[in-house]
């Protein structure tokens, strides 16, 4: 039904990168992700809160970080061809006010299955220097 | 009070129906930085081969939490929401969520598992369409601290 954005299986190889991008989280960001998923926990826009649950201050969704990774993805895959992603959240992201969080996100090919036309994608999260998603995976049907 | 372990096998829902549309597919397209097409325009939709806007890869969270509510705030679980965070995540699609799909979700405590004064409790919600057939399953481990 979508082989028009799939990408082509032929061709692949095991650590090739297919998609990069730097992404920016600020406060703004938060409460747009918070209206859109509905998710109001106030560890992600109140600071005296989240420092009372022993936070350093006010922290990203994590599904925020992980619907960001998605995204990156998809830009390679294209829309709706993502059949299974899952992450661990291993290390908040502090997001100050006034400021930006700066993350760097990077997509490869980490396996790829021969029989059912699927790549598994691979995504590295990071934040000051360090990860911050672990076992970041994406199956993507290939045509 | 610890999360209660003789919680797991329990079962929520179905509840009322989630509705997919196209406002909410392009709210949250934005809110991730989702930017291709096929989550804003019908036409380019369509041209891929969907009936109508797809919606991004994360989107079922938006169902799944609704499910999941009624699980950490049944007494019988136990869990305090302000000790909660947030472990691990999984989404596997059948197919994906279109604008216009009407989704029923039924919510399942798959495990509980206490150690070091953190209970780690998975929630598996299945997502069906109206005829009952599967279109989602998103799978979520909330890493619960004990008060102490």
């Amino acid at each position: 039904m979508t082989e028009s954005t799939s990408p082509s299986f032929a061709g692949l190889e095991v650590g090739q990168v297919v998609a990069e991008r730097e992404a920016i989280i600020t406060r703004d960001t938060l409460v747009r992700y918070a209206g859109a998923s509905g998710d109001f926990n106030p560890i992600h826009y109140n600071d005296v809160i989240a420092e009372e649950v022993g936070l350093p201050g006010v922290i990203a969704h994590g599904m925020l970080t992980m619907g960001v990774g998605a995204s990156v993805v998809e830009e390679w895959a294209g829309a709706g061809n993502v059949s299974d992603y899952q992450v661990r959240f291993t290390r908040p992201i502090p997001v100050p006010n006034p400021g930006e969080a700066v993350v760097a996100i990077s997509a490869k090919i980490g396996a790829l299955d021969e029989e059912r036309r699927t790549a598994r994608v691979d995504l590295t999260v990071e934040f000051d220097g360090a990860k911050v998603l672990g076992k970041a995976q994406a199956v993507v049907d290939c045509e | 009070m610890p999360v209660n372990a003789d919680a797991v096998g329990r079962s929520y829902g179905p509840f009322e129906p989630y509705e997919v549309t196209r406002v909410k597919i392009r709210e949250f397209a934005d809110a991730v930085d989702a930017y291709s097409g096929a989550h804003r325009d019908v036409a380019v939709a369509q041209a891929e081969g969907y009936e109508d806007l797809v919606a991004p890869t994360t989107f079922a969270v938006i169902i799944a939490q609704k499910s999941e509510f009624h699980v950490v705030t049944d007494p019988e679980v136990g869990v305090d929401f302000s000790m909660v965070v947030h472990g691990e995540e999984r989404f596997t699609h059948v197919r994906p969520l279109v604008a216009g799909d009407v989704i029923y979700t039924t919510v399942h405590i798959d495990s509980i598992k206490q150690r070091a004064g953190i209970s780690m409790v998975t929630t598996r919600a299945e997502l069906t369409d109206v005829d009952g057939a599967p279109v989602s399953t998103v799978t979520s481990t909330l890493a619960v601290r004990e008060v102490a």
